[in-house]
């Protein structure tokens, strides 16, 4: 900066040089860059472009493709390096265009093209294809290699979704890189190094990653394929636009493409604050389930006993005609709403207009399988928060099974020796191998835990080196969430100043409360009100019960007493069976509006296709039941719905009941119900290429307890509690802590719920062998 | 094959503990498995992977980079006949149809008995001695057909089992460093200051 004159009224501010810039120039044009940043990566500031393969903004660059040679001017004269491994300076005179810089791009493209089959008309990537786009615009336009091409069987499957074509590979790294270096499963491997290098897995152990998809959005050319998306479509015929992934609350950034009104895939954006590009297999696989033939198309009304197409006009009637009955007969306390934890923030506020308009206060978007949402109250931190912090506790669920694009952003902070995890489980988690700390409580001693980390200095030291961000979130779903609220409040009594990242799991969970549809009575309360006999009509909002809900006796008594279900949903599910009407909602990609993610940002949700069948957005539907009700809620548009900035409360500590374990039993075994990545979740059933993908029911014990029971794994067993029992496959798992047993939440095969109880506090189980 | 055997872990500790990073102590250990089996078989590099902490992908992606591992199971004995220049300039081809008629099978494969696998090779730096070829890696200069039988011969005969052990088996005497002869070098992740000469690059 220049001095001027300073005006008489100006205060004269220190000029603050900052001791990390640096400028250099590129072209002639001169760019500012930060020490440590790559010339290729300030470069991507101006408007010259250079070549690249291997080189990605998310991970180490390795140079491997030497494609982005540059010239850097040095006291020799200029001087050609890979502009993905040199760091900027001061002063220093980066050329990208000159001769030498052409001559070397041509003749790199020319070697990568000497191996390369050429098959672009039959491969995937072609349209989309960096090499195909670079060879185009920076190569030399012809080959003077005529020998016989490399040849390998084309394509083999490295997993379930993934297949790889080694002809087609430029050996960039970048799978390979991704796999160890991001999601930390080193299952893909640079193999017989040498003239056949070549991509592969071990012999029988497949690139079972969660995060394998990524691999093949960064694959530079058309190597790696996914099966749900291979010989779908051109890249040319595709349409997109960017949305958010709503399987999970990370939000996670997207691009739906689709094609002749249908969608075909869904790629990574990168968002900063989120995902860095990433996506998880489920949240970009699972847009199958959208295009299944299971889903509703047309409205459904019960008549003798079976439910019937009819029209809206009809469905509609009946359904006001059912809550106006139950209102007028009984008032507005038999009228219950569960879920709209998958709806769009549009559609969730539609609900909570028209259930406060019709005075329903009985309503809960979660199903009694998570934390009370008082957890959006607490001192907030953001995902960046918590990967810049100096300490992370997580007191919450397994972030890769549950969260998994978090699981990427802690696992890189802990990596990188940013952060320190701090972490409380009862099974080794995907993190575990992570954290500074992984300390095992039993459930219902979570307290205890706690407290005792509180009083190790050397925790206590960690904790006052910086500031710490509790991962909060529901580990276990047989123990009463009440000691990981008892748990926090410890940890926020001992250190006031520690901010909270909730990671409750459902999609828009954040947004529902946001809207207030879980200001009223908790799913508890209203389950067991059904059960009584007192709820005359249950509306549930893509909500099923009879699968979600913890304990599955309280959910089966409560659809089985409420006198009549309105179903709001996308598929048949259990629940939607015992439903008297039934109203199809428009599915993810077939609505607009906005999705809030744990954090609390505002997303956008976009609609790339037309609703199938008759189906109708949520919102709309809410809003024409208001009609048929006379109750008017004012919208007419999706612009009605934008949400109004809400003064958030703020509270320091959860509310607590204060329970305490009982004793358990030395014969017993303490229980521990928490979710895989892929179960029988609705969008993964009904998604072809996911839907074999669970491990399947089955009870995990520590070995020595195997032993100690005389038990043999792979054998069934009998589980019972001291009500009732189930049989499940005996598996052995050393993370397991000793004296507690694992069992995998809403998998094929035996439901573990038929244990379950919504009073207990925790659950103890005896396992004995089948006589 | 198998996996380690108890005898064979105790030595992979050995040699684990040699270094400051358990994963550096993986070609050793293959080699050991080698020993073990006459080739690296899945199941070793799989145990390998649980001893030093890697992936069996990233075992394999290592292990086949070395054209001395072996993946297949091979022969008693691994006789690499030369074929570059100043072995095939001197007889190297009529040497190995020769082994192959005599043999009964063709170069990369193994006698029904299992005893030989014949391989052909490049160079093997001692042309001024063409043809050679080598058992286990022990070399036999200048070889004639007769040579060669006469060598098969012995292998058969059990004669020369004092100087070449079977494929796989580096030296017939193990070494073994006491503990405190080894370099007692820290893990590189424990490593705060740079070197020396590192701190001289920002002079560059
Ligand atoms: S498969 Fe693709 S991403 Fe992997 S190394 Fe080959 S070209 Fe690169
Ligand atoms: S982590 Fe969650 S938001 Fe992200 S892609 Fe997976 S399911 Fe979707
Ligand atoms: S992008 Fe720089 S070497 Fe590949
Ligand atoms: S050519 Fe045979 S040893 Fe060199």
């Amino acid at each position: 900066m220049s001095t001027t004159e300073s005006t008489p009224d100006q205060v004269e501010t220190e000029v603050v040089i900052d001791p990390n810039a640096v400028s250099l120039t590129i072209n002639g044009k001169t760019v500012a860059a930060r020490k440590g940043e790559l010339i290729i990566a300030a470069a991507d500031r101006t408007s010259d472009f250079i070549p690249r393969f291997c080189y990605h903004p998310r991970m180490k660059p390795v140079g491997m493709c030497r494609q982005c040679l540059v010239e850097v001017e040095g006291p020799r004269g200029p001087m050609m390096v890979v502009s993905c491994m040199t760091p900027v300076a001061e002063g220093q005179v980066v050329h990208t265009e000159t001769e030498q810089v052409k001559k070397a791009q041509e003749g790199i493209l020319e070697l990568l093209l000497a191996n390369h089959p050429l098959d672009c008309p039959v491969c995937d990537k072609g349209g989309e294809c960096p090499l195909q786009d670079q060879a185009f615009s920076h190569g030399p336009g012809e080959s003077r290699y005529v020998e016989e091409k490399r040849h390998y069987e084309k394509p083999i499957a490295i997993s379930d979704l993934v297949f790889l074509d080694r002809e087609r590979c430029i050996l960039c790294d970048r799978c390979t890189r991704f796999a160890s270096e991001v999601a930390g499963d080193p299952l893909i491997s640079f193999t017989h190094r040498g003239n056949n290098t070549q991509v592969l897995t071990f012999p029988d152990e497949p690139f079972a990653s969660y995060f394998s998809g990524n691999t093949v959005q960064i694959c530079p050319v058309g190597a790696l394929t996914a099966k749900p998306y291979r010989f779908k479509a051109r890249p040319w015929d595709l349409e997109e636009t960017e949305s958010t992934c709503t399987s999970c609350s990370v939000g996670c950034s997207t691009v739906i493409q689709s094609s002749r009104d249908q969608v075909l895939r869904f790629q990574g954006h990168d968002n900063d604050g989120a995902n860095w590009g990433w996506l998880c297999d489920r949240g970009r696989f699972n847009f199958e389930s959208i295009n299944s033939d299971d889903r509703f198309t047309t409205p459904l009304v019960k008549e003798d006993a079976s439910l019937v197409p009819t029209s809206w006009a009809k469905a509609l009637e009946v359904a006001a005609r059912t809550i106006r009955l139950a209102m007028s007969s009984q008032g507005a306390n038999s009228v219950a709403i569960l879920g709209g934890a998958r709806l769009a923030n549009e559609d969730a506020r539609a609900w909570a207009m028209l259930a406060s308009k019709l005075g329903i206060t009985l309503h809960d978007a979660q199903l009694d399988d998570g934390l009370s949402t008082e957890v959006f109250n607490l001192p907030q931190a953001t995902i960046n928060d918590a990967t810049s912090a100096t300490t992370v506790i997580l007191l919450g669920p397994d972030l890769k099974e549950e969260l998994p694009v978090l699981y990427l952003r802690l696992r890189d902070a802990a990596t990188k020796n940013r952060t320190r995890i701090i972490e409380f489980t009862t099974k080794a988690s995907g993190l575990t191998r992570y954290a500074w700390k992984s300390l095992n409580y039993e459930p219902g001693a979570q307290v205890a835990a706690v407290n005792a980390a509180l009083n190790d200095p050397e925790i206590a030291g960690q904790m006052r080196k910086g500031n710490v961000v509790v991962v909060l979130g529901r580990a276990n779903l047989a123990e009463s969430s009440d000691f990981t609220a008892q748990a926090y409040n410890a940890i926020a009594a001992a250190y006031p100043a520690v901010t909270v990242l909730p990671v409750l799991r459902r999609g828009n969970i954040r947004g529902a409360a946001a809207a207030g549809l879980t200001a009223g009575d908790n799913a508890r309360n209203i389950l067991t009100a059904a059960s009584e006999g007192h709820i005359e009509c249950l509306i549930l909002l893509g909500a099923d019960p009879l699968s979600d809900v913890p304990d599955l006796d309280l959910a089966r008594r409560a659809l089985a007493s409420a006198r009549n279900v309105i179903a709001v949903d996308t598929f048949p599910t259990a629940s939607t069976l015992r439903a008297d009407v039934v109203l199809p909602a428009a599915a993810y990609a077939e609505r607009g509006g906005t999705t809030t993610n744990l954090e609390g940002h505002v997303l956008p949700l976009s609609q790339k296709i037309t609703a199938r069948g008759t189906s109708r957005p949520d919102w709309m539907i809410a809003t024409e039941l208001a009609e048929q009700l006379g109750a008017d809620i004012g919208v007419e548009s999706l612009n009605d719905l934008t949400a109004k900035d809400a003064t958030p409360q703020v509270q320091q500590a959860l509310s607590v009941a204060g329970s305490s374990a009982p004793e358990r039993n030395s014969y017993d075994l303490r229980l521990v119900v928490s979710r895989k990545m892929y179960d029988n979740a609705v969008s993964t059933v009904t998604s072809p290429s996911l839907a074999h993908l669970s491990i399947g029911a089955g009870i995990y014990l520590n070995p020595r307890d195997i032993e100690r029971l005389g038990a043999s794994v792979g054998k069934d067993v009998k589980v019972s509690t001291s009500s009732k029992s189930v049989i499940l496959t005996l598996h052995a798992d050393e993370t397991v802590l000793k004296g507690t047993a694992w069992v995998p939440f809403n998998q094929p095969g035996t439901d573990i719920r038929e244990l379950l109880n919504a009073d207990d506090l925790i659950v103890d189980v005896r396992v004995e062998n089948l006589s | 094959m198998s996996r380690l055997t108890d005898a064979n872990i105790a030595i992979a500790y050995e040699i684990i503990g040699r270094y400051p990073r358990p994963k550096s102590a993986l070609i050793p250990i293959l080699h050991l498995a080698q020993e073990q089996d006459g080739y690296v078989a899945e199941d070793a590099m799989k145990h390998i992977a649980e001893l030093v902490g890697v992936t069996p992908a990233e075992v394999f992606g290592t292990a086949s980079f070395y054209e001395m591992f072996k993946f297949e199971p091979v022969g008693k004995y691994l006789l690499n006949i030369c074929g570059t220049m100043s072995c095939a300039l001197m007889g190297a081809e009529e040497l190995m149809h020769h082994a192959e008629k005599r043999l009964g099978i063709k170069a990369g494969s193994t006698t029904p008995d299992g005893l030989i696998t014949l391989e052909h090779a490049e160079c093997q730096a001692a042309c001024t001695e063409a043809p050679c070829l080598q058992v286990n890696y022990r070399y036999r200069f200048k070889m004639t057909p007769a040579d060669l039988d006469t060598l098969i011969d012995d292998l058969a005969a059990g004669k020369l089992s004092d100087e070449i052990p079977s494929h796989g088996v580096l030296a017939t005497v193990r070494q073994r460093i006491p503990a405190e002869r080894g370099v007692g070098a820290v893990a590189p992740e424990k490593v705060n200051e740079s070197p020396e000469w590192l701190d001289g690059k920002s002079a560059l």
